[in-house]
């Protein structure tokens, strides 16, 4: 009897190991068998949430640029999701030739993590940041809540929807918005300033993951009073809903820089540095200006953004270098037992 | 007498109208809201998001994720299930125990535990890395996942079973100098078939709809490592609403044919075993 069942063992895990093995090889005849097709390049572009549109429309005009500019044929594969948790992705391991990112800190987390040489910040124009935006707030048309600025989305019963501030790059902007007025009405009291963005995460209804999971929340959902959404995000929703949707933009708000960069590690690997390049270069073209200013990004060149009247440039923008930069603004309010934490726990 | 009889009806109508309103409510209700939104844009945009490439590939990948899963998982839930009602051996109750861990364990430790072993901050890093092996963020990741969380529904169906019967015909046959494996065929599988089966349907049911652990370990990649739950995902999040209940109803179609193969299944198999 035992032998049997030994003779069994053996079938069932040669059977096991077989299959284990074609596995294996399946992939690796997919994956010679796409090398050999055409001469195709493939880049892998790890964004965050509101890009969604503009990389679909950008990946199109860039494809047809770097067949004209090189003769080959490239084809982008997106992904998406909340800043901070994309960039985590990355450092765990998510091949992405190119980053492209709602701040510089997430970026930088791909740089401390190994793949991206010291440096980055520097190696395309403008700090590595092609478009930028600000924060705005989405309310519902006619402005039922009479919600004007910060002081008023902080008021008992207003429903307040932001994604999470731990993973998302848009949330993140939005703190430090509301911390920059706070700041400017309390003449810089920290305790006062504290207790202003107590009152607004108390108010929060849904703390979603990434910015476009709080436009859903807010905009299909029908959650909370107020939205606070990237520009573009905001833009976004009001075209596709015109009627029930308008914009506030606040007395003060932030210079939102989402910061592009090149996987170093990953491009050399994979032999991409050129079509790396060039994808993020290309970005500062005017055509791929007038793409991100159709997609309701700021475009970095002046000449351009001037173009575009939708744009309120009247808008008190703080910059995060008045947080002393992205380092400092994280370690201090994002990091574990940060401030956030010590707000957002003692509820 | 006739009181009691009377408030036992009561209680029986009140019983099955709770029942059946529940399911409308919860089951029938979403599902039925999922078709009527796929087809509110008509037929030509439904069809349209139907065989977008992204979502024939997605469709693909779920399948390719699904077969690996439920193959890997009838070899093993066979052995598993022979092997512990079978034998006596030290260990015997660990591994019980342990197969059911994936019922109880959340999808998304699940794929957190294999970010956390095979991804770039694991020691094996390196090592896979050399040999040109993918696993996380990749299609290897997927399927490992998917067979994680499926890998109790098979040996689950089989060993009660098997411990119902007992060894007593396959000592007979053993004792008639019948091999191992004639045993297992001629003699314990035709009685586990039924529950065997019904154990596969479960399996592909449960894989082809896994999105926890296959999220953690998929990286979203358009075309490449995106399931078709996934895919609804990022559908709804682009603001496709009726791509993304396109995408939904075939999933629910899926589901509701493993949902007859399931009835026929058990149909058949009590049936037969009346037989018997």
């Amino acid at each position: 009897m035992n032998q049997n069942i030994f003779k069994f063992a053996a079938v069932a895990s040669i059977a096991l190991s077989s299959v284990l093995f074609t596995a294996c090889d399946e992939n690796k005849s997919e994956n010679k068998a796409g090398e050999a097709k055409v001469e195709k390049q493939t880049i892998v572009n790890v964004s965050y949430d509101p890009t969604r549109e503009l990389y679909a429309n950008y990946n199109k005009v860039f494809a047809k640029h770097w067949k004209e500019k090189s003769g080959k044929d490239v084809e982008i594969t997106q992904s998406h999701g909340g800043s901070g948790k994309q960039a985590l992705e990355v450092a765990n391991g998510l091949e992405a030739d190119v980053v492209t990112l709602a701040l510089e800190f997430d970026v930088d987390a791909v740089r401390a993590a190994g793949l991206i040489e010291d440096g980055w910040v520097n190696e395309f124009p403008l700090s590595s940041a092609p478009y930028t935006s600000t924060i705005v707030f989405l309310v519902r048309k006619g402005n039922p809540k009479n919600l004007k600025d910060w002081g008023d989305i902080v008021k008992p019963g207003i429903g307040v929807i932001t994604p999470n501030p731990k993973t998302s790059g848009g949330a993140r902007w939005n703190y430090l918005a509301a911390w920059a007025y706070a700041k400017k009405l309390y003449n810089g009291d920290e305790a006062k300033i504290k207790d202003f963005i107590k009152k607004l995460f108390q108010n929060v209804l849904v703390l979603s993951s990434g910015a476009r999971g709080a436009t859903t929340a807010f905009v299909e959902n029908g959650q909370g009073d107020v939205l606070l959404a990237w520009e573009n995000e905001a833009f976004l929703s009001k075209k596709d809903h015109p009627d029930d949707y308008e914009i506030v933009v606040p007395s003060v708000s932030i210079l939102a820089q989402p910061s592009v960069a090149i996987v170093d590690k990953i491009v050399d690997k994979r032999g991409t540095r050129d079509v790396a390049t060039e994808y993020l270069n290309f970005l500062y073209s005017d055509e791929a200006q007038h793409l991100a200013a159709q997609n309701h990004y700021r475009p970095s060149n002046k000449a351009i953004l001037d173009q575009y009247k939708e744009f309120d440039q009247n808008v008190n923008l703080v910059t995060v270098e008045d947080f002393g930069g992205w380092a400092k603004a994280q370690g201090t309010h994002f990091s574990n037992g940060g401030v956030f934490d010590q707000i957002y726990e003692k509820k | 007498m006739n009181k009691e009889t009377t408030s036992s009806k009561v209680t029986k109508w009140v019983l099955i109208s709770i029942s059946f309103i529940f399911i409308a409510l919860m089951l029938l209700l979403p599902l039925i809201t999922v078709i009527i939104e796929a087809f509110k844009q008509g037929w030509d945009v439904y069809k349209q998001a139907v065989v977008d490439d992204y979502t024939v590939h997605a469709v693909l990948l779920t399948v390719e994720a699904t077969v690996f899963a439920v193959i890997i998982n009838t070899v093993f839930g066979l052995s598993a299930a022979w092997s512990l009602t079978k034998f006596n051996f030290k260990g015997k109750k660990i591994l019980t125990t342990l197969i059911d861990l994936p019922v109880t364990v959340s999808p998304i430790i699940a794929g957190l535990i294999f970010l956390l072993t095979f991804g770039r901050q694991s020691p094996l890093f390196p090592i896979l890395q050399d040999l040109d092996i993918k696993i996380v963020f990749a299609v290897p990741g997927i399927v490992l996942a998917t067979i994680f969380v499926t890998f109790p529904f098979i040996s689950r169906e089989l060993i009660p079973v098997l411990e119902s019967r007992g060894n007593d015909e396959e000592e007979a046959a053993a004792l008639m100098g019948a091999g191992g494996f004639t045993i297992f065929r001629k003699v314990t599988f035709p009685h586990i078939k039924w529950a065997f089966l019904y154990g596969v349907v479960l399996c592909t049911a449960r894989a082809m709809g896994e999105f926890g652990a296959v999220s953690v370990l998929s990286g979203h990649l358009r075309g490449k490592t995106n399931t078709l739950p996934l895919h609804v995902e990022i559908l709804f999040n682009e603001f496709q609403y009726v791509p993304a209940f396109a995408v939904a109803s075939i999933l629910v179609v899926m589901a509701i044919i493993i949902l007859i193969l399931r009835s026929v299944i058990e149909y058949t198999g009590m049936r037969k075993s009346n037989v018997r």
